[in-house]
């Protein structure tokens, strides 16, 4: 990969905790930029809860996470563009508004909305993102018009409409089935092939981890007190680097942390 | 098949709807005989004729006396009141909603106050509104008003703060500002619910209006019905207890009707009644 002088995101010694609970302990990473890291774990084992610590939806409780070697602002920027497992469009615009709404609110400060013929141009110059991401069809329909796989097809493109150096995904495939989720895998390579930007993804299908990332970073606790269950928290575990697309000499998934992905259904509320 | 997957087809669904409403005009039609055939002057249960007759002279043949029709002038001042006060509440619950869902500090200093203030009794204020403001107009919509503000204040800001999480964040990452996730984001979403509340709202306005209008007032149909109480007159009370009843109905289909059209998104899932 590309330089030392290259690191997008540190996390120096991270530490987060609810209370009595601690999450995550112990983390430290330095991330290249236009890396492309798959983040797997056991449920709660704090991989969703590191991630909304990088997009500042959470904050660490100690330690400290720099952005291009500044810390991280409070809150979420354009900078840093995000994909949720549901509800990341917005319900009450077309296909085609979702994907002109940042457009409306970089130009117009006060109503935040385009009239007329701006608003026809904002629409018609999101015709090529729409064939991209093949919604050009469904352009005037509404997201609960839309099957999961579309919806999530929107919300990447939607997430990437401020060009953001880091892309954060939460499980993004996780609701969809199998064989749109090969589909998706296609369309997010590309565009991150397109764009270099810098990308985490959390997931719970380990193979589809080792297929997408250029990096696989595991979160798993290693110590524990069977008298305090939560007295401590999670910490990186594995961190291997992957060559895309080519599965070899890599380790048996089954053995990288204690409780298999696959025994894990269902939505992960780390 | 089971009970719960037979569906009525519409024709059915509209029969079956209209039976209770023929059975309990059956069984007045039916009572209403006897008491009359015991007795021809009775003035407790007035047959079906009877009150369709006062009624269409209330609609329709001016009074001696004012030359007024009653019954329109009695359902225009009455909806004058509703409306504005309605109108008002619905405003204030709006942007105070808004506030106390969106904004963390708004919501700390309005919020206990608000819960508060909706647990008076709205019908005590009354007679603080006749001392303060008189019997005029302005005491009966602001009774109205008053009564349904602080509950579809909480439900409007309970829908702000049910919008999910993510998609706020998500605004922010597109680079929203507070003042554009709230006209943006935040209202457009929230405005099917505020309607709801409306809905909800007018059973309450309903209540204090005709109150109010039974209290202290010259018109208006609760003015009207506490009045002719007084003769015994039930061919006038229950043909406008009839009548206050299809205005409130047509007015909750009017507002599920706007809603459907202005937010087709927002009913685009599940029945809805």
């Amino acid at each position: 990969m590309t330089g030392q002088q290259d690191i997008k995101i540190k996390v120096r010694n991270l530490t987060k905790s609810y209370g009595d609970i601690i999450v995550l302990e112990r983390v430290s990473i330095e991330v290249v930029s236009g890396s492309f890291c798959t983040i797997v774990g056991a449920s709660g084992c704090g991989k969703s809860t590191f991630l909304r610590m990088l997009l500042s939806q959470e904050h660490p409780t100690t330690g400290e996470i720099l952005i291009d070697d500044k810390v991280l602002p409070r809150e979420p920027t354009p900078d840093r563009g995000i994909v949720f497992q549901r509800s990341s469009v917005f319900p009450h615009l077309t296909v085609e508004d979702n994907l002109i709404l940042a457009s409306e609110f970089a130009d117009h400060g006060f109503s935040a909305r385009k009239f007329g013929a701006a608003r026809n141009d904002s629409r018609d110059a999101v015709t090529e993102t729409l064939e991209t991401i093949g919604l050009a069809p469904a352009r005037k329909r509404y997201p609960a018009q839309l099957s999961g796989g579309m919806q999530q097809r929107l919300a990447i493109a939607q997430a990437l409409l401020k060009k953001p150096d880091v892309l954060l995904l939460d499980e993004p495939f996780g609701a969809l089935d199998p064989g749109i989720r090969l589909d998706m895998h296609d369309l997010l390579l590309s565009l991150w092939q397109e764009r270099g930007m810098t990308v985490f993804m959390v997931t719970h299908d380990i193979q589809e981890a080792f297929k997408l990332g250029t990096r696989l970073l595991v979160f798993d606790k290693t110590r524990h007190d069977p008298h305090a269950p939560e007295g401590f928290g999670a910490t990186i575990t594995y961190d291997l680097p992957l060559k895309n697309g080519d599965g070899q000499d890599l380790p048996d998934p089954s053995a990288l942390f204690a409780q298999p992905a696959d025994q894990d259904i269902g939505a992960n509320h780390a | 098949m089971r009970l719960i997957n037979r569906r009525p087809s519409r024709a059915t669904a509209f029969a079956l709807a209209a039976i209770p409403f023929a059975a309990t005009v059956i069984a007045y039609a039916v009572a209403s005989h006897f008491r009359r055939q015991e007795n021809p002057a009775d003035k407790l249960l007035p047959s079906l004729e009877q009150m369709l007759g006062t009624f269409w002279r209330m609609a329709f043949v001016p009074e001696r006396r004012s030359g007024d029709l009653v019954l329109w002038v009695d359902t225009v001042d009455s909806l004058w009141r509703l409306g504005l006060g309605m109108g008002v509440a619905t405003s204030f619950a709006l942007i105070i909603g808004l506030l106390i869902g969106f904004i963390p500090h708004a919501r700390a200093v309005l919020s206990p106050y608000i819960a508060a203030i909706s647990l008076i009794p709205p019908i005590t204020i009354l007679p603080i509104l006749f001392i303060m403001v008189g019997l005029g107009e302005a005491s009966k919509i602001m009774l109205v008003a008053l009564g349904t503000a602080p509950v579809m204040t909480r439900a409007t800001a309970q829908a702000v703060m049910n919008i999910p999480r993510e998609l706020v964040i998500k605004a922010q990452t597109l680079g929203a500002s507070t003042w554009q996730m709230m006209t943006r984001v935040v209202l457009p979403q929230v405005l099917p619910q505020l309607v709801t509340a409306v809905r909800l709202g007018l059973v309450p306005a309903w209540i204090f209006l005709i109150s109010a209008e039974a209290i202290a007032s010259t018109s208006g149909l609760g003015y009207r019905i506490f009045l002719v109480r007084r003769f015994l007159a039930m061919d006038v009370i229950l043909p406008y207890v009839v009548w206050i009843t299809l205005l409130a109905y047509l007015l909750d289909r009017f507002l599920l009707f706007i809603s459907r059209r202005a937010f087709p998104w927002a009913h685009l899932q599940g029945e809805s009644l």
